[in-house]
């Protein structure tokens, strides 16, 4: 009897050991075995980026010096570029800033009907307003705030530029319609961009085209990628492309004895060429093409209309976020004489007037409305003014500052949802790097160095959306539920009936002792 | 593989025609096709695929480009497609280059069930991990407005989970029905959209378009199915000069001097090949909780022996 209560006792504390076993040891096992890795995020950090406020300094500071001794050196030349130039090299003026030279009333320096002359780099010229001479020099200076005001933000960015730059994270309350349009147009901001210029020659029996695209590239677009290195990378390809022709047919107009294009069908021209268009298969950068169209011999001359029926000057089309197109005719060059095929050159300065006018409108550069009185040295070879660069650069980086937090805060929303997916090292290192890229380029824009802030939002751009877009986040660890029991409960239901059972068993055992005792005590 | 599947690749094939014809070329279009109905031995007519019985339309044709093809079309590619998540090696043809202005139409036809649709007969996508795909889209601004179409059985089951904005999805068939579908009665159904009685359409169609957020009757289907550019005529040129030509002095001898031409390094082959082992992570070895189990249990009837199993039971 003893030996069987001592059996009966073993028997307990083996079903107790095995139940602590499982509990203590298997099921921490299981659970560690059966986890997805996920590396440690900056959550806090991101979560703060959420809210994040940019403050945007404009920096500008005022020359009062009243320019009379380089103003007398001028008056003869009546130059004002030049007067520009000199006074360029007095300050050297720092990226994101402008500098306003304030000269009398009287000068003649500039022509009577202009008040004020912008250059090409980062000053301007304001004939100051009438004054009386009782007033002292803050009243002079405070008369003078609302004219610099004026051709300061005509120079440097605005509320409109900002809200334009952030369209597709704000919604736009009060928009115009050519403020949308300017939205539209701009290609994204991404850190690099193709650009590819393609020649098409649809008549090669007829002309035989000679362009040299090497050079053109060169002298006009090069300076201008030049100048926009801080913002992105620019590769820049050509192709020829023989027997291409546009999808839509030119009407004969007999009045002016030509083809013409009118506006409504220049849409249907491009997804026809388009699909034979050539382009880098290996990189997934946004391309923006330049296609330059020879028209045929039997459909020249081939001129487009705008939607008023006028000749377009220009004879070329843009499409937004996608390139441009000219129509070039040659069918001056060469009498009816003229041995097929026809040797052409072609004019590669106008054509590229015309494509680096796209393509600062493809870019970004946003059209200046300046009020009247005011007049803008034409940026000249260099494609760009400094002051026009600073604002595409105001508004690049409040772009990528904006598009760099929504990417992390989403990529951190998702992480959060979505349990099942592995976070490697070195995504979280990405993430904590443009996390700490954005916080640099807050400070400083908030301290207005725009260059830096530039950059620090290039490297943000660029971590977040490594980071976001790896590879290795893939969502493919859903199991629904059923799945999950279905897996589990064949390897784990045999197990888990002895121990349970046992257990249950030494509970009522006890309970039944318990009850003897007490009915003992009775 | 099956040859019954036919009518799946021809659908999906007509589908691509449609929208080519409507203005939106290759670059523009990821298709992922099991191709293999139109080389098949049982294919009467080898390299065509018709979509009607009468042989009228071969939508196969010679300008079909295919993106994923055969084992490519798996649930992980066609997600990466949508995420955005591919390797850094794959081409512009393979990924999906959309931004915010992009309309995308997505048509997927199998066989499905309740909360999936079927690829290639071994894998399955649920709806949930769908809803997930297209809200990292969202997210990610990678489309404007998204109309998803599905023509599988119980094709109404895969949009219930949505929950990202401007989403419009159309289905061939409710949950627990059939889909029996013929590609052109399914688009005279999508056309006549709320008249097609259930003999003519044998499964009802449904939609979802309460996350869209403009007024569905004003979305006209080329939104998804065509694509125009918007054009702008070029108001401004810039001035420029013609460059001075800079003299280009030749070295003394009137012989041109031609560099001698080598070929660019082609991709280094032994490189590709002894790829670096990946990195697994250490699992315990399969089986080792079964063995551990087994283990314990061991233990415990070597401890206690079988006839004392009374005690516990």
């Amino acid at each position: 009897m003893a030996a069987l209560q001592l059996e009966k006792q073993r028997g307990r504390y083996a079903a107790l050991a095995i139940a602590a076993v499982v509990i203590v040891v298997g099921i921490p096992l299981w659970w560690k075995t059966t986890e997805t890795y996920r590396a440690w995020l900056p959550f806090s950090e991101i979560s703060e980026l959420d809210s994040l406020q940019v403050h945007a300094l404009r920096p500008s500071s005022r020359q009062n010096h009243v320019c009379d001794s380089i103003g007398s050196a001028m008056i003869y030349n009546r130059v004002f570029d030049k007067a520009d130039l000199s006074l360029h090299m007095l300050s050297e003026s720092s990226c994101g800033s402008v500098v306003v030279y304030v000269i009398p009333e009287s000068s003649t320096l500039l022509p009577e009907d202009v008040k004020v002359y912008v250059g090409q780099r980062r000053t301007a010229l304001l004939r100051s307003p009438p004054f009386k001479t009782s007033w002292n020099l803050k009243e002079v200076l405070s008369n003078l705030d609302v004219e610099v005001e004026q051709v300061v933000s005509t120079m440097s960015f605005g509320h409109q530029d900002i809200v334009a730059a952030l369209s597709n994270r704000v919604r736009m309350t009060k928009v115009t319609k050519e403020s949308m349009a300017d939205s539209m147009r701009a290609i994204k901001s991404s850190p690099g961009y193709e650009i590819t210029f393609s020649l098409l020659n649809p008549d090669p029996k007829s002309h035989s085209l000679h362009w040299d695209i090497e050079g053109a590239v060169q002298s006009y677009i090069q300076p201008l990628l030049n100048k926009l290195a801080p913002i992105a990378n620019f590769s820049v390809d050509s192709q020829i492309l023989y027997y291409a022709v546009l999808g839509v047919n030119p009407r004969f107009d007999n009045s002016v004895s030509a083809y013409t294009l009118s506006a409504d069908s220049l849409s249907h021209v491009i997804n026809p060429v388009e699909a034979r268009l050539g382009s880098n298969a290996a990189s997934s950068n946004p391309v923006l093409n330049f296609l330059l169209y020879v028209p045929d011999a039997h459909h020249s001359p081939l001129f487009i209309r705008d939607h008023s029926k006028r000749k377009v000057p220009s004879n070329a089309f843009h499409s937004p976020r996608w390139g441009g197109i000219m129509v070039y005719n040659v069918n001056e060059m060469y009498g009816p004489e003229a041995e097929r095929p026809v040797d052409i050159n072609i004019n590669m300065a106008k054509v590229m007037g015309v494509f680096l006018a796209q393509l600062r409108l493809m870019l970004g550069v946003q059209h200046t409305h300046p009020p009247t009185g005011f007049v803008l040295q034409s940026p000249g070879s260099a494609g760009l003014a400094d002051w026009e660069l600073d604002r595409l650069l105001w508004s690049r980086s409040v772009e990528n500052i904006a598009t760099a937090s929504t990417t992390i805060t989403s990529l951190a929303q998702l992480l959060d949802q979505i349990g099942n997916i592995v976070i490697n090292d070195n995504i979280a290192q990405q993430v904590s790097s443009a996390v700490t890229s954005l916080q640099s380029a807050v400070a400083e824009l908030e301290a207005g160095n725009l260059a830096f802030a530039l950059q620090y939002s290039r490297e943000a751009i660029l971590a977040s959306e490594r980071a976001f877009f790896d590879p290795s986040l893939l969502h493919l660890l859903y199991f629904p539920d059923d799945q999950k029991f279905a897996i589990y409960i064949p390897l784990f239901l045999p197990m888990c009936v002895p121990i349970v059972l046992s257990l249950l068993k030494i509970v009522s055992e006890a309970k039944k002792r318990r009850a003897d005792k007490q009915a003992k005590s009775d | 593989i099956f040859w019954f599947n036919y009518r799946h690749v021809a659908n999906t094939l007509s589908v691509y025609r449609s929208v080519k014809r409507l203005g939106i070329p290759d670059s523009h279009i990821v298709l992922m096709l099991a191709d293999d109905m139109a080389c098949n031995y049982r294919n009467p007519k080898p390299a065509t695929v018709f979509s009607h019985k009468n042989m009228e339309l071969n939508v196969y044709g010679d300008d079909v480009e295919v993106d994923y093809r055969g084992y490519e079309v798996t649930v992980e590619n066609f997600l990466r497609v949508l995420t955005g998540r591919l390797p850094p090696s794959t081409p512009r043809s393979k990924r999906l280059l959309s931004d915010d202005r992009s309309n995308i139409l997505i048509y997927l036809t199998g066989h499905g069930g309740n909360g999936f649709l079927k690829f290639q007969d071994s894998e399955e996508i649920s709806n949930m991990e769908l809803a997930d795909a297209f809200e990292q889209m969202w997210q990610k601004r990678r489309y404007n407005e998204l109309l998803f179409i599905i023509d599988t059985c119980q094709g109404a089951s895969m949009y219930e989970r949505f929950y990202s904005p401007n989403l419009m999805a159309l289905a061939s068939s409710q949950v627990g029905e059939d889909s029996l579908s013929v590609s052109h009665t399914f688009f005279t159904c999508l056309f006549q959209f709320k008249v097609c009685p259930q003999s003519q359409c044998v499964s009802t169609p449904g939609h979802r378009t309460d996350l869209f957020q403009r007024d569905p009757g004003s979305v006209l289907i080329t939104d998804f199915f065509g694509s125009v550019r918007k054009v702008e005529i070029t108001k401004d040129t810039i001035n420029l000069t013609s460059p001075v030509e800079p003299p280009i002095k030749r070295s003394g001898s009137g012989d041109i001097q031609i560099e001698s031409l080598t070929y660019v390094d082609q991709l280094p082959v032994a490189e590709i090949i002894h790829q670096k082992p990946k990195q697994k992570d250490w699992h315990p070895p399969d089986g080792f909780i079964l063995g551990l189990w087994t283990l314990i249990l061991l233990v415990f009837f070597q401890t206690y022996g079988i006839k004392h199993l009374k005690h516990i039971f």
